[in-house]
């Protein structure tokens, strides 16, 4: 759970408290990322001593951050808000009795301590208050660009072995390794064809499958979609299902919910196709036609065909 | 065996949030509510799981009286019983959200019923804390897995699945156990007419638990900082096609 960001916070908030910068390394990663530490401000890295952290077990790895937390009179504990940064750190909470901050963008330790936190996704803030002896929170991913501190320091690494029993041992994740499909992902597509509830039904798909196989992209859709039934869930773009950064969204009668503008936000261009002009995600879109999905993506779909076979471009003088 | 799941009534916010004028909450004034994707299919696993194993399941939640409306729901997709925790419609945060939640499936415990699934969403979907679940397991002392999009039970154990961004992760642990599901384990059903008539006839249990400060304070909301953003109409005057097919060599798409 080694993150960049986290550090980058993470060593702002100790100078301004006046703190030193320390790290804990639990599980096979971590213990000799000391050269990295370096140069964001680590003073003390600690590798937590125990071959059964070796693998993924929540609570465990929770009851050794929270025991060393208390050791070494930590104020602040941040982690990242990733899929096992925040799980682990809910466990921390749990254990120490304190409250977790979950999806900091902005930290500002004193008394009273102000975070900002995201909702919904990101698309609304809270300015919270956290009021408790250990300050927890997660640090949302993107709140800042990482940039390494001046000077490099001497990390000290510490071994600690921390008092662990059986029962913290009760829920352990054991990776299992899925079989490449061949396919282009959805999270990794410089394209990506989002279809909404305008496509009309489950073979309209068919114009946006052909359009992504042109352009050697894939096929998304919106929550209406998947509980519509008409494509697997594995297909959703949004706060709850994946979230994409392609090249280019092609957004094809999806109206622009803020749930699924979340999934997209990140790609660096959108357009949509969309019969009504005040929907909100022409608004929100680089590019737009206003017009019937299937039509607009048949006379594409023919253009690109007619492109490819080498045929001179139709642009109008 | 018997399953509880844990549901919030949240505001159904569609293309853009609103805010009222002092910060406080999201203008709902011209929104339904609903719950978290999440706890939608939280809910329909329970029904499975009765369905397949027998039972009873219980749907609890902590909210506004207001709330019913969203126990009604889910009673009307199969869930037997029904928990209102009301609330005078401030806001609890996580800590005292759980801190109810473990007094209310203690003094179920002490009248005689007991739980063997306690199901929960991975995350609300307005306030986002990331946490409620793994405080009830911990304040209980259950194993807790989270954002499940898998399960199977047999002989009082459960195996469960969840995505990574590589692939999946398995665990398998022994129930009573608390677990918290992300959308896609399953596609929930749609209520069916005399599901819905038979829900508005349920008693819902009630109860008022005493409001406490559990250390994350609200202080106001605010809606991100939008970058000014202008858009270009294509294919307004000649062939759409030709015009994005521009667009994509622009961008080096094609
Ligand atoms: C608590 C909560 C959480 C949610 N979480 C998510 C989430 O994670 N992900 C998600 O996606 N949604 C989520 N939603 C749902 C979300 O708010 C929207 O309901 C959903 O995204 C809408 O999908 P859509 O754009 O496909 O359909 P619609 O909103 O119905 O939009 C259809 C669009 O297609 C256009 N259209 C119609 N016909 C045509 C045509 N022939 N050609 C071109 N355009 C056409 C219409 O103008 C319209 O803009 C959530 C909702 C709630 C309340
Ligand atoms: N007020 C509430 N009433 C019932 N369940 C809740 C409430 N708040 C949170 N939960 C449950 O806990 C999960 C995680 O919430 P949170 O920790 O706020 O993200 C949600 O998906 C719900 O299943």
């Amino acid at each position: 759970m080694l993150s960049l960001e986290v550090l980058t916070m993470a060593g702002r908030v100790a100078l301004d408290i006046g703190r030193p910068l320390e790290a804990v390394a639990i599980g096979s990663q971590g213990a000799g990322a000391a050269g990295i530490l370096s140069s964001y401000g680590v003073s003390t890295l600690h590798v937590a001593d125990d071959p059964r952290l070796a693998e993924y077990a929540p609570v465990a790895w929770a009851h050794a951050i929270a025991e060393l937390a208390d050791q070494v009179n930590a104020e602040i504990v941040i982690g990242t808000a990733s899929d096992r940064g925040g799980e682990v750190m809910a466990h921390v909470g749990a254990r120490m009795q304190v409250p977790l901050a979950a999806n900091c963008t902005e930290i500002a330790p004193g008394d009273p301590f102000i975070v900002i936190r995201q909702r919904w996704g990101g698309s609304l803030l809270e300015e919270a208050h956290i009021k408790a002896r250990v300050k927890l929170l997660t640090l949302a991913p993107h709140a800042l660009t990482a940039e390494a501190s001046p000077s490099r320091t001497d990390v000290t690494t510490r071994a600690f072995t921390p008092a662990l029993d059986d029962r913290d041992f009760r829920v352990r994740l054991v990776p299992q390794v899925e079989a490449d499909t061949g396919k282009i992902s959805l999270a990794q597509a410089r394209v990506v064809v989002g279809g909404g509830r305008g496509v009309g039904s489950a073979e309209g798909f068919a114009s946006l499958e052909e359009l992504a196989d042109l352009l050697g992209g894939a096929v998304g859709c919106s929550r209406a979609v998947t509980s519509l039934g008409w494509r697997p869930h594995s297909d959703q773009v949004d706060q709850t299902g994946t979230r994409i950064a392609p090249d280019l969204y092609i957004a094809c009668g999806i109206s622009g919910a803020i749930q699924h503008m979340v999934g997209c936000r990140a790609a660096k261009h959108i357009l949509a196709i969309n019969t009504d002009p005040a929907a909100p995600i022409v608004a929100q879109a680089d590019y737009a036609v206003i017009g019937d999905v299937q039509k607009v993506l048949t006379a594409v779909n023919a253009e690109i065909k007619r492109v490819k076979a080498g045929a001179p471009s139709r642009t109008p003088a | 065996m018997n399953v509880l799941v844990g549901i919030k009534r949240v505001p159904a916010t569609a293309g853009q949030i609103t805010l009222t004028p002092d910060g406080q909450e999201i203008d709902t004034r011209y929104l339904g509510f609903t719950v978290s994707p999440h706890e939608e299919c939280a809910v329909e696993e329970a029904v499975r799981l009765i369905e397949k194993h027998g039972g009873s399941s219980t749907v609890l939640t902590l909210g506004p009286e207001a709330a019913i409306d969203q126990l009604r729901e889910a009673m009307a997709l199969g869930i037997e019983r029904a928990m209102l925790l009301e609330t005078d419609g401030r806001e609890w945060d996580p800590v005292a959200t759980a801190a109810a939640m473990v007094e209310a499936i203690e003094a179920e415990r002490a009248a005689g019923r007991t739980y063997d699934v306690v199901m929960f969403g991975n995350e609300s979907a307005d306030s986002a804390g990331y946490q409620v679940g793994v405080r009830v397991a911990d304040a209980l002392d259950l194993p807790c897995v989270t954002g499940i999009k898998a399960l199977e039970v047999t002989n009082g154990h459960a195996t469960v699945r969840r995505q990574t961004e590589s692939g999946w992760e398995v665990a398998d642990v022994p129930l009573p156990a608390v677990l918290t599901v992300k959308e896609g384990i399953n596609l929930p059903r749609y209520p069916s007419l005399p599901g819905r008539l038979k829900a508005k006839k349920k008693e819902i249990e009630r109860s008022t638990p005493q409001w406490q400060d559990g250390g994350l304070e609200k202080i106001r909301l605010k809606l991100p900082v939008q970058v000014g953003h202008t858009v270009e109409i294509l294919g307004k005057d000649g062939d759409p096609g030709v015009q994005v097919v521009e667009l994509f060599q622009r961008l080096r798409l094609l």
